[in-house]
């Protein structure tokens, strides 16, 4: 089988404004981002012939992707409306390399929007039993919404390991410092270690810092062929590296709690890149909680197993340190675009356009996307 | 008793089995009748070894909390009258892990490790939910 290493590139990005929007409709969110990462290559419409959606999970809506292609007066050569959770931009990057590859179509948009903190969140119904649906063996049984999973898992980290609340405090602090950087964050306000010990316990050991932003926007990226990447406006930022692995639905079933799917997806993304952990200059990791990015970071191999905690610490995951992570606020300060802002954070970041908050000679970045309760695992890995 | 207001669970004809037997006070486990592997939720085909012969069997109802989070800010309207609670991924002694909340017991005295059993909450005149409560 061919690699696909570097075949492909980003070459725009697109976002709205991040935060509470709510005279904005979800397509609207959708559109603007697709338009500006459009723009932002120097292309138009008609140089676009793939678009990968995400339904809106409040209303969902059956053929999204057509409807805005529609819209827009894009012509499909290849389209889907993609659900498997916060995976879905990573993933959408890699359909995008595939299908190119696979001659199927030139240029492809993956856009992500989100309008759920003007909508009040899911609509009542989701998230209960359904027949079938391993739902019925955690929500009748108190597991509500993603929160109580991640704190277990996180509470067995912390008992296998001795990871402590100060170190998920660090993961806040650091995430709100970088969105202080960033005008486009929903949070911006700084905070301390001592702001973060003192906010509110919502579900041990979680407390307020720990969660990640509600938001409204959209953001937005082209990948196009390495060919055409090279005569646009931007440098491309080549696709290197792709890998993906989902253990299990269900946390509390899943065949291994503090070892997650980011082992073996970040393996398989190393390995058609020709790279290692220390090639890598700046890490967008997804986080929707302070624990996702310590596991993630520990599975990814920056560190040893268990020893995520002691990383984190001493600023070594700001930007200035050794290993810079989510450097424009993540999902936690940033906002909650399901990590499509993370891979439009890394492409800045390679492009050198991040201004204060630019990381000094970043050429290699990996973002990873995390969906259900780490159910899910999505890896790429991009180049200058 | 007070009236019950938790979500109850959808069954279909991979779970109703499970329910029923909770109805009658027994936790149930599918067992695959090829590898003798137990398995949970209910599914119809063992994840070890493919084959979809399975049995039906009474567990001990026994096991430890192999992890737990007190959840004291409710998630959802329906449990909102519970908090704070202690919700655990227990390791039944057969070998699978389920959640279920831990309850007749302080929150704060809930361990990892900690040995535990089933007890039966009938919640309504239809579904019986498994709990579990430290084993003293």
């Amino acid at each position: 089988m061919p690699n696909l290493k570097d075949t492909c590139a980003i070459v725009g990005i697109g976002e709205t404004k991040f935060g509470t929007l709510p005279n904005v409709s979800f397509a609207a969110l959708a559109i603007e981002a697709t338009k500006k990462a459009i723009e932002d290559a120097g292309m138009s419409a008609k140089d676009v012939d793939g678009l990968l959606t995400s339904p809106p999970s409040r209303d969902p809506e059956m053929f999204f992707s057509i409807g805005l292609g529609e819209k827009m007066g894009i012509k499909l050569k290849y389209a889907m409306d993609m659900e498997l959770g916060g995976v879905i931009p990573v993933s959408m990057v890699q359909h995008a390399v595939m299908a190119i590859n696979a001659g199927l179509c030139n240029t492809v948009v993956c856009v992500f929007a989100g309008s759920q903190r003007s909508s009040g969140g899911r609509p009542p119904e989701a998230g209960r039993p359904r027949p079938g649906r391993e739902n019925e063996f955690m929500n009748p049984f108190g597991q509500v919404g993603a929160m109580h999973g991640y704190a277990m898992a996180c509470q067995r980290h912390m008992y296998e390991f001795g990871t402590t609340s100060k170190q998920l405090g660090a993961i806040a602090v650091a995430c709100r410092k970088h969105a202080s950087m960033t005008e486009n964050a929903q949070r911006r306000q700084p905070i301390t270690l001592d702001d973060y010990m003192n906010s509110k316990i919502y579900s041990d050991p979680f407390r307020l810092l720990d969660i990640c932003q509600v938001t409204d926007g959209g953001a937005a990226v082209v990948v196009t062929a390495k060919e055409r990447a090279k005569s646009l406006k931007h440098a491309p930022i080549y696709i290197s590296g792709m890998g993906n692995r989902h253990p299990a639905w269900g946390i509390g079933w899943a065949p291994n709690m503090t070892t997650t799917g980011a082992k073996e997806s970040s393996e398989i993304a190393y390995k058609m890149a020709g790279m290692t952990p220390k090639d890598i200059d700046i890490a967008e990791i997804y986080d929707c909680f302070t624990y996702t990015l310590l596991v993630t970071l520990e599975d990814y191999g920056f560190c040893k197993k268990g020893e995520g905690g002691p990383f984190v610490e001493g600023g070594r995951i700001e930007i200035g340190g050794e290993l810079p992570v989510n450097t424009s606020g993540g999902l936690l300060s940033q906002g909650h675009l399901e990590g499509m802002n993370h891979i439009t954070e890394a492409v800045r970041q390679l492009r050198g356009d991040c201004g204060p908050r630019q990381v000094k000679d970043a050429e290699v970045a990996i973002v990873s996307g995390n969906g259900g309760i780490l159910s899910t695992h999505s890896t790429i890995i991009l180049r200058r | 008793m007070a009236e019950y207001k938790k979500p109850l669970p959808l069954p279909n004809s991979d779970t109703k089995e499970f329910w029923d037997g909770a109805k009658r006070h027994e936790l149930l486990l599918e067992k695959c009748s090829k590898c003798g592997n137990y398995r949970y939720p209910p599914s119809p085909i063992c994840p070890n070894c493919f084959s979809m012969d399975f049995k039906w069997e009474k567990t001990a109802g026994k096991g430890e909390v192999y992890t737990y989070t007190i959840v004291r800010v409710p998630l959802s309207p329906e449990w909102e009258p519970y908090v704070p609670y202690v919700l655990a991924t227990i390791k039944l002694d057969e070998g699978v892990r389920m959640v279920a909340t831990v309850v007749d017991c302080k929150p704060e005295d809930v361990k990892i490790g900690m040995k535990v059993r089933v007890v039966f909450n009938d919640a309504t005149e239809q579904f019986t939910i498994p709990e579990f409560k430290p084993v003293v």
